[in-house]
């Protein structure tokens, strides 16, 4: 049974059809091919651009789609449920297009924004690097300032779109005072110097890029650097507050997949003379799994009406981003149980979820780092 | 050019569809609503002719209030404006008197040049009303077309059926119905949902187009069904060992069972 959903408005509910139509009709058909193969779905998203999906959560006069977090994020959870590798991507756009909409100067938005969010282009944000994960505080890359220009040098790792990405938000450093030493630029995709390493063999989301991405002397022009030297990490630390929220939502859609593949398959499966879903012990396996997807559903939904309204919302994103990838993880991994041998195997989609689960409970900051940011909200 | 599309609210054919116990017509509740696949198809060659010629695109509805779900995707698509007749009186009309509603409602639009419409609807599959409107708007009827061409103030269509292709032309006005192969429907756009929102949509009642409730709905309908029965289930089927004369054996079946 698909997602039930109470809709603020009709364009809303019109929207949500639209987006359920592109993911049953054009997504989910491709998905399971694309990410045996590693083919990475661009056109996936120039359909989506066409559709005027990739700027929907920006106000309208900047040329995004004047949504609210709470419709954008049940979007990302409708093709998550199809495609995540989709999307995630799509998360990561809206991201990476956060720092210039929300800190940027009039006349930068003005010159580019636009194009970013109006289908065509697609973004990733550079921030982990080899040696800074966790702590991107410790990052290295370096930015340093020569007449109009900065020169960029180091690597930045784990790059979502790397290669394939129009734009980089990319915060490195520019001096060396710690965590006050970052500042964010917005580096054209075909700039001279930026190259992208060969794709990381990842366990899952195989469809997507991820990869390094090496800063070899590329001149970026200053009016390129969003907000003032030095606020970089700020600026950074904010999008993933958002993009938290999206990588929640993603998380929900998978979970979803997953329990409706393993409904429908307890139905029609037969043991000892009986669908499977009638013995308690698969129906109340199935009866958490729907527990743990609605009340992820909630918490993201919870959080995200607080960002629409203007209210502090860091602690509620850290907190659906950590309760919906756990969720994601169990749901997907008893979805495999479910189906037996059957979810085990490449025949049915059950074991990619599971393995795509994982990574949920990764990136944007792990789930320690969740727990970490939920702590010192505590502390405060 | 000014264009009239016939949309119709069909249930989803990816849900499952049933009649009622009541009156052995549609139960609209029991299924997802969308508009008709092939009405978007009709949609789509409108916008089409449109973005060539100019005018003006309006989307006709008959059907109950939901419909108005597969109006506005069809605005959202690009249309400009749509009339919806909704009346309870309609419930349960057949082919003729929907014709004639939808007669009278095309004639609410002032200097029609094309009506379109789809072969025919995934629910009643009757594929009769782009016919029957024609005779009654007395317009030339370019049925069945796969491919459609306006040349100053004639169209020129090929017909494709089971017997082969013909190429049509007739004098606007005229009507017009399209098939699977007319076209790929565009995708609505988030825009376009937006833009719909503010598109004039004119509802109207039986009363409103002129006709009398008698001559509509279920008690205007020239027939009536008595009785009806969901298909049997599809039994086992019979199996064919192929030990060499599996051919011969899949031969004989079909000709037992009238098929070759
Ligand atoms: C598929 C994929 C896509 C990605 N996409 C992007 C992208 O587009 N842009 C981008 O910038 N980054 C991206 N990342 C990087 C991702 O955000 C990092 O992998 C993540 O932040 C963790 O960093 P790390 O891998 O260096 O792990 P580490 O920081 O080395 O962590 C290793 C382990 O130590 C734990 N740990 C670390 N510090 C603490 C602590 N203080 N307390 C408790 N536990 C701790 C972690 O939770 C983890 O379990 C992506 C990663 C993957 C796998």
């Amino acid at each position: 049974m698909p997602a039930e959903r109470v809709l603020p408005s009709t364009e809303a509910e019109d929207l949500l059809s639209l987006v359920r139509e592109i993911a049953r009709d054009e997504l989910a058909p491709k998905a399971a091919e694309a990410e045996e193969q590693g083919l990475f779905p661009r056109d996936a998203f120039r359909l989506l651009g066409r559709s005027g999906l990739l700027g929907l959560p920006y106000p309208e006069e900047i040329g995004g789609g004047g949504l609210p977090y709470e419709v954008y994020l049940q979007v990302l959870e409708e093709l998550a449920a199809a495609w995540l590798t989709v999307a995630e991507g799509l998360s990561v756009h809206v991201m990476s297009c956060y720092p210039l909409a929300r800190y940027g100067a009039d006349e930068q938005r003005d010159r580019w924004l636009g194009d970013m969010l109006g289908g065509e282009l697609l973004g990733a944000y550079a921030l982990s690097e080899p040696h800074a994960g966790s702590d991107p505080a410790s990052m290295t890359t370096r930015a340093t300032r020569d007449g109009a220009d900065y020169v960029v040098n180091g690597t930045k790792a784990w790059i979502t779109h790397a290669g394939v990405a129009d734009f980089y938000t990319l915060m490195a450093r520019t001096s060396d005072d710690g965590g006050n030493g970052i500042s964010c630029l917005l580096v054209d995709g075909g700039t001279e110097g930026v190259s992208a390493a060969p794709r990381e063999r990842t366990m899952g989301l195989t469809g997507s890029t991820v990869a390094q991405l090496r800063f070899q002397g590329a001149r970026v022009a200053a009016e390129r650097r969003v907000a003032q030297e030095g606020a970089g990490l700020k600026i950074a630390l904010s999008a993933l507050d958002s993009g938290r929220l999206g990588i929640a939502a993603c998380a929900v859609g998978l979970a979803q997949a997953a329990l409706d593949e393993s409904v429908r398959y307890a139905k029609q499966r037969k043991q000892f003379g009986k669908s499977i879903i009638d013995f308690q012990g698969v129906e109340f396996l199935l009866a958490d799994m729907a527990a743990g997807v609605e009340s992820a559903r909630a918490t993201y939904l919870e959080a995200a009406r607080r960002r629409d309204r203007g209210l502090p919302f860091r602690r509620q994103a850290a907190i659906a981003k950590l309760v919906a990838t756990d969720t994601a993880m169990k749901v997907t991994t008893d979805a495999v149980q479910v189906l037996g041998g059957a979810g085990y195997t490449r025949d049915f989609p059950v074991e990619r979820y599971m393995r795509e689960a994982k990574v949920l409970q990764i990136f944007e900051g792990t789930n320690q780092i969740q727990r970490l940011v939920i702590g010192r909200e505590l502390r405060r | 050019m000014n264009i009239v599309v016939l949309v119709k609210q069909v249930p989803d054919t990816w849900s499952e569809r049933k009649l009622t116990d009541a009156d052995h017509t549609l139960d609209r509740e029991s299924a997802d609503a969308v508009l008709d696949e092939i009405n978007e198809r009709a949609v789509e060659e409108a916008l089409k002719l449109q973005e060539a010629h100019g005018g003006e695109v309006t989307v006709l509805a008959m059907g109950p209030d939901r419909a108005t779900e597969a109006i506005r995707k069809a605005l959202s698509m690009g249309a400009d404006k749509a009339i919806h007749v909704s009346d309870a009186a309609l419930h349960g009309s057949d082919v003729l008197a929907t014709a004639k509603v939808l007669a009278k409602a095309i004639g609410t639009v002032e200097g029609v040049d094309l009506v379109i419409a789809g072969n025919e609807a995934t629910d009643g599959r009757a594929g009769a009303i782009p016919a029957i409107l024609a005779e009654l708007l007395g317009l030339p009827q370019v049925t069945q077309v796969r491919k459609v061409e306006i040349d100053g103030t004639t169209v020129k269509a090929e017909r494709e059926t089971e017997e082969g292709v013909a190429f049509l032309e007739a004098t606007l006005p005229a009507v017009v119905s399209v098939t699977e192969k007319i076209n790929e429907p565009r995708y609505p756009s988030f825009k376009g949902i937006m833009a719909a929102k503010k598109k004039k949509v004119d509802t109207l009642s039986v009363a409103d187009l002129g006709l009398d409730p008698a001559e509509v709905g279920l008690t205007g309908a020239w027939s009536s069904v008595l009785e009806a029965a969901p298909k049997p289930p599809r039994s086992a089927g019979q199996r064919v060992e192929d030990d060499g004369n599996g051919g011969a054996q899949i031969a004989e079946y079909l000709v037992g069972q009238k098929l070759i």
